[in-house]
């Protein structure tokens, strides 16, 4: 149960031109979204598009492919694109709403899904969650401090930013830059710290780098929802796919960065339970399963 | 408190119940002693009542067929004084907070608790107190009358479904859970019984002080007056706007964190 609960994981990228040269990895995200759309199975989409200042997402609601597209690429700092949630079907009218989300913020959704206890008639308007993989996540400040003191780069020059093979990757129009993930240590936010999610273990439909080559995603389809919509795409041939790696590069790394990830949250999650300190979750004592995500 | 509600709604425990439509009309059918059940009205805006009554498309088998409401001013115009006492009642639902000066809500409110099996804190109002907690006496009609409190301040209260006002969907999914004694269900509302002492403020004292917070923005999407925005990826709220409700803190992924439930609900 390491990688949640799934009925299939496969590597996966997006056959568009376009969104593969904008997208973080396979473009999974924003090529399933606008899938989506075009299939009219979500009327539109809250994602983390652009604002006024560079890499600093706001959570919005898309209602075009290109606005889709404008979100493409990761941005290691804080989105809150749950509170765009109620906006996405109130304001905008939104009847099967699409969303983007990292573990956490799944998390949020679904327990508003479960129990809407002030939130009306929102739940029934989700159609389609794609989760996405996350570590850890990085206040704007630290990651200013990433750009211009660590990679020692102006924040405007700067194409796209990655983590991957135990680095941290900066990269402008003409140069890249690396720095040890090591030297992130320090700068995340410190509620990461008890997060026993690395593979959005509630979403629809999951996906990240972790166990897939440059360019590919490794996906996990999960829900009924999930499935049905991913194999649309697949069928569409806006989705291509290749078998996952079983090996150390590929579902083993998975696996082990999964099971690192809960290991560590679940020392915190037992030290702070020590200290009288509140966590929602159960301490390893009083689970059966010492990694689940309860 | 399980056994009492498992007892006289004579039923066991089933997993997995959406309130759907069949699914309360597959309630509605079956044969049981109807619950009885009334509704209270103390010092709320009656919108957890219309709230309930948006249900109707979906719970008018249950309401009408399933349940005898034998109490309640709007609901069944039954109203209590000394000629006619107050029946019995299996289940009580209570909107509003009660008034420590108005003698009468509170005689009503401790009747209530001896007549009804399960007493409910249904609404913020009831549950935490919320806008009524503002309140500093001083108007018409009666100038005393200062001192709301939620209603588990001066009773037991069983269960509390807090909300300005609990939504459509959540009453619904509680009724069923009631009437199919789906305690693992419920078992969150009868934990927040304790929550008395709700405000916007939680987010900043219980979440973002205790280094748990990461920014979801699940709690400005879920407040009802806009109190909350994100600033940063943290929550900020304008105390003027909020009425201590609770539900911000209330739908945090980091207050609780249901997941058999959601597992559950979505098959996995
Ligand atoms: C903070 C963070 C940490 C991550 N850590 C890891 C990791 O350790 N391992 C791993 O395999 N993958 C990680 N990812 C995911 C990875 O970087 C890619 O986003 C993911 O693989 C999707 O790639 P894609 O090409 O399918 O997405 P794209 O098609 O490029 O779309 C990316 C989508 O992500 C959304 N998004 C971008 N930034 C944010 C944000 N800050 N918050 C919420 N949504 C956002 C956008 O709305 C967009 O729709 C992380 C992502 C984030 C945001
Ligand atoms: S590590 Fe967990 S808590 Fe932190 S941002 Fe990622 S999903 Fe959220
Ligand atoms: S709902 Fe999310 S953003 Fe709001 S306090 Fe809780 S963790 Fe923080
Ligand atoms: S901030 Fe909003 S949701 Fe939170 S208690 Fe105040 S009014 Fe209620």
């Amino acid at each position: 149960m390491v990688l949640g609960t799934y009925k299939q994981i496969t590597l996966a990228r997006s056959t568009d031109k376009q969104i593969q040269k904008i997208s973080q990895d396979g473009g999974i995200a924003t090529g399933l979204l606008c899938f989506a759309l075009d299939e009219k199975i979500i009327d539109g989409a809250v994602v983390a598009g652009p604002s006024d200042e560079m890499w600093k997402p706001e959570p919005t609601v898309a209602l075009s492919s290109d606005e889709i597209m404008a979100a493409a690429g990761t941005k290691y700092t804080l989105s809150p694109n749950m509170w765009m949630v109620k906006e996405a079907v109130r304001q905008y009218g939104l009847e099967k709403a699409g969303i983007v989300t990292i573990p956490c913020q799944t998390m949020g959704l679904r327990k508003m899904q479960s129990y809407p206890i002030g939130v009306r008639f929102v739940a029934d308007k989700i159609a389609l969650d794609i989760g996405i993989c996350c570590t850890e996540n990085f206040p704007f400040e630290s990651l200013k401090t990433f750009i211009s003191a660590k990679a020692g780069v102006n924040f405007d020059l700067v194409e796209k930013m990655d983590i991957g093979k135990g680095k941290f990757w900066v990269k402008t129009q003409d140069d890249m830059i690396s720095f040890p993930i090591k030297e992130t240590h320090g700068y995340e936010q410190s509620g990461c710290k008890v997060c026993l999610d690395l593979v959005s273990e509630l979403s629809d439909i999951s996906t990240g780098s972790i166990g897939a080559p440059d360019d590919w995603s490794a996906v996990q389809v999960r829900t009924d929802i999930g499935e049905t919509v991913f194999n649309k795409a697949v069928d569409a041939g806006a989705i291509e796919l290749k078998p996952i790696d079983e090996g150390k590069f590929g579902l083993e790394m998975l696996t082990r960065l999964s099971k690192s990830k809960k290991e560590k949250a679940m020392k915190e999650i037992d030290r702070r339970k020590e200290l009288g300190l509140p966590v929602p979750y159960k301490a390893s004592s009083e689970k059966e399963d010492p990694l689940a995500n309860v | 408190m399980l056994a009492r509600i498992k007892e006289f709604l004579g039923m066991e425990a089933k997993p997995k119940e959406e309130a759907s439509q069949q699914e309360v009309e597959k309630v509605a059918e079956e044969e049981k002693t109807k619950p009885r059940i009334g509704y209270i009205h103390l010092s709320g805006c009656t919108g957890d009542a219309m709230s309930l009554t948006e249900n109707y498309d979906i719970l008018a088998p249950l309401l009408t067929e399933m349940v005898d409401i034998v109490y309640g001013q709007t609901l069944a115009d039954v109203w209590w004084d000394d000629e006619n006492p107050m029946p019995e009642m299996d289940l009580a639902l209570v909107e509003g907070s009660v008034c420590l000066q108005d003698e009468h809500s509170m005689k009503e409110l401790l009747e209530v608790r001896e007549k009804a099996g399960l007493v409910v804190a249904f609404g913020s109002c009831a549950a935490t107190g919320c806008f009524t907690r503002y309140s500093r006496g001083g108007q018409q009609a009666n100038p005393r009358h200062e001192s709301f409190v939620p209603i588990a301040d001066v009773v037991k209260v069983d269960l509390a479904m807090p909300g300005c006002p609990p939504s459509p969907e959540i009453i619904a999914k509680t009724v069923v859970a009631v009437i199919n004694g789906d305690m693992d269900y419920l078992q969150p509302m009868m934990d927040l019984v304790g929550y008395t002492e709700a405000c916007g403020c939680d987010l900043q004292l219980k979440v973002v002080n205790q280094a748990l917070c990461i920014g979801c923005g699940t709690c400005a999407m879920s407040c009802p007056t806009r109190a909350v925005t994100m600033t940063n990826g943290r929550p900020e709220v304008n105390s003027d706007r909020c009425v201590k409700c609770g539900v911000c803190y209330i739908q945090c992924p980091r207050s609780w964190w249901p997941a058999d439930r959601i597992n559950q609900d979505l098959g996995l």
